[in-house]
């Protein structure tokens, strides 16, 4: 051990060329993965500039004439732009009021139960649907909601009540695609706030205690406070996802009936450029979708930075 | 924990009358979620073990009906649905080894200090989460390399999340000491050496972190098989399940000479179809939850 000690360490050089020469391996390793970004992250942002083209498929994406924000104008102008606009936001809103504070509510209730086996079984069962895959959930959905055979349909026929096309529904679509995430995720939320509350400082629980607390008051003055930076990242995190609504579910549960409501962003790039093959005017689309979604996490970032001091960077 | 164990008893005698009230809602209302989530689970599992007829007339309500097997029956039979299944098995068997190597192969130069260049890499793969250049300009991409209608437009444009070598990162920092590096480094152990001898058996859990996500990821995607593919003999299961249960196109799975049962029969195959394709997952989840969980924690940890 004692030569270890005396022996100097071997001159460092701090430069990139230093840490390239000895670091050489890790260089090499660190290649595939950054090419990986380079290709399909990268490249594709670059060809974004489609955007601002009239694609066609013989000069290729950098041969294609310029044309400015003709994509976009025409995206603007067109009166399915404020119905798209108008779904997602909805659809984004409803989903963030109702699926943010359940996972909350779900942990705390969680975090109260001292019986260890029931504690254990109920996180096993609400996080167990998370694995569920998209085309799954949307096929339980359409089983349960269908017009005739359907179990919602069949206990009010039984309960003798009209049958309703629930997913033919314009009204009804949003209601489904929320409800059907939380009992999807709201388990698997649940777990990032139970691990918050095992961290709070037990001493905090012991002077409430000693003050009398109701276990009622306790969550109010010590839960709730011990979580709220986990609130607020999570938060951030939600509401800078609003237009990055899944794209999958939506698409899956969409029909002819229920478009009217269902039509989003996403979709709408899909079916355009996809579908039709309609390419610079799908990339606009796309291209004003990321943009608001990038603009309002720097926001909402910077906005909780300021008034309680938590952000993601 | 411990604590919260041994205060117990005497929490018991103390409990005021509105915190029993309290607690009596509390379990109350996480059985009535409990049951929530898990009826629609059993109830899946049960149509799909009932006779087809019990099925089409809404005779199950909570336990099978007549129990039969036909639907699994038919599944077997199926020749579309076997191959889905076979290539969902190839996908998430593949893709997993190529994600969780290429993800390692990031994350692991990005956790050592000494490696220049690490701020930048690491900016440049975050701001992938913030920022994309959408759904087209990448198929563009995806064309251009040949790879459309071949199983590597599974198994590569989407083979490395950011939030998993965010999350293999911290764990590398957390439990690859500096000391054991310098220790290495003095040895005149390579860096290549190092981490297949030294990093890799300290980080198991890690591994089995990434595997799981990556595994249950690779068997439920259908948005990439749904845009890069085109022939039916490479679709994974769940582009099947798709058009045989949403699409309602059961046609050419059913063996004509049963015309009078078919209807009832593809309302059946829809069940089973659907524990079939969750099960393998649903059987396993139990006893790696905790990874899962350890996963999300890691990650949560700021790096």
């Amino acid at each position: 051990m004692d030569v270890v000690h005396v022996v100097k360490r071997p001159k460092r050089g701090t430069g990139a060329a230093a840490s390239f020469k000895r670091h050489w391996q890790l260089y090499l390793l660190v290649l595939p993965p950054v090419l990986f970004f380079v290709i399909f992250k990268y490249y594709p942002m670059a060809n974004a500039v489609l955007a601002f083209k009239d694609f066609n498929v013989i000069q290729g994406i950098w041969g294609s004439p310029w044309v400015g924000f003709k994509h976009f104008r025409l995206f603007f102008e067109n009166p399915i732009f404020w119905s798209l606009l108008k779904n997602t936001i909805l659809l984004s809103f409803y989903l963030l009021l109702a699926g943010f504070p359940i996972p909350i509510l779900l942990a705390l209730m969680v975090n109260e139960v001292r019986n260890t086996r029931f504690k254990r079984f109920v996180q096993l069962v609400t996080f167990a649907p998370y694995f569920i895959s998209t085309v799954v959930m949307v096929s339980i959905i359409m089983l349960f909601l269908a017009p005739r055979l359907g179990f919602a349909n069949v206990l009010l026929s039984s309960l003798g009540m009209d049958t309703i096309n629930f997913l033919g529904e314009p009204g009804m679509f949003r209601s489904i695609y929320v409800w059907s995430d939380i009992w999807q995720t709201a388990g698997y939320s649940a777990v990032i706030y139970l691990a918050a509350l095992a961290g709070i400082d037990p001493t905090l629980y012991e002077a409430a205690k000693v003050d009398g607390a109701s276990r009622f008051q306790k969550i109010l003055h010590v839960d709730l406070p011990g979580i709220l930076p986990t609130i607020t990242i999570i938060l951030i995190l939600n509401v800078g996802n609003v237009m990055a609504l899944g794209f999958e579910k939506i698409y899956l549960l969409q029909n002819s009936l229920n478009i009217s409501s269902s039509e989003v962003i996403a979709t709408y790039v899909y079916s355009v450029g996809l579908l039709n093959a309609n390419y610079s005017f799908a990339t606009a689309v796309g291209l004003f979708n990321s943009l608001i979604n990038m603009i309002l996490l720097i926001t909402v970032n910077s906005l909780a930075k300021r008034i309680s001091n938590t952000s993601i960077w | 924990m411990a604590s919260a164990v041994s205060v117990r008893p005497k929490q018991k005698i103390r409990e005021s009358a509105s915190d029993r009230i309290f607690m009596f809602f509390v379990y109350a209302i996480l059985s009535i979620i409990i049951v929530l989530v898990l009826y629609p689970l059993v109830y899946i599992l049960s149509s799909s073990i009932s006779s087809p007829l019990a099925v089409t007339s809404g005779r199950v309500w909570l336990w099978p009906v007549d129990i039969s097997f036909k639907g699994f029956a038919t599944i077997f039979k199926t020749p579309q649905i076997m191959t889905g299944y076979a290539n969902s098995l190839f996908y998430t068997a593949a893709g997993t080894m190529i994600s969780v190597i290429l993800t390692i192969m990031l994350a692991y130069p990005l956790s050592r200090k000494t490696f220049y260049g690490r701020s930048f890499i690491l900016i440049m793969v975050t701001f992938t989460m913030l920022f994309s250049g959408g759904l087209i300009p990448t198929y563009l991409v995806v064309k251009e390399l040949g790879m459309i209608d071949t199983r590597w437009a599974l198994l590569i444009p989407n083979a490395i999340w950011v939030w998993q070598v965010i999350i293999a990162r911290s764990f590398f920092q957390a439990t690859i000491p500096n000391e054991l590096i310098e220790a290495g480094e003095l040895d005149g152990c390579s860096d290549w050496k190092f981490l297949t001898s030294v990093v890799l058996p300290l980080s198991k859990p890690i591994i089995a972190v990434l595997v799981l996500m990556y595994a249950v990821g690779q068997w439920n995607a259908y948005f990439d098989a749904l845009i890069y593919l085109k022939s039916d003999k490479l679709y994974p299961l769940q582009i099947v399940l798709r058009s045989i249960i949403i699409q309602n196109n059961s046609n050419g799975v059913m063996d004509p000479s049963i015309q009078v049962e078919r209807a009832q029969l593809a309302e059946l195959l829809k069940y089973s179809l659907i524990v079939v394709a969750t099960l393998p997952v649903l059987i396993i989840y139990p006893f790696v939850q905790r990874f899962f969980v350890q996963g999300m924690l890691v990650g949560s940890v700021k790096g």
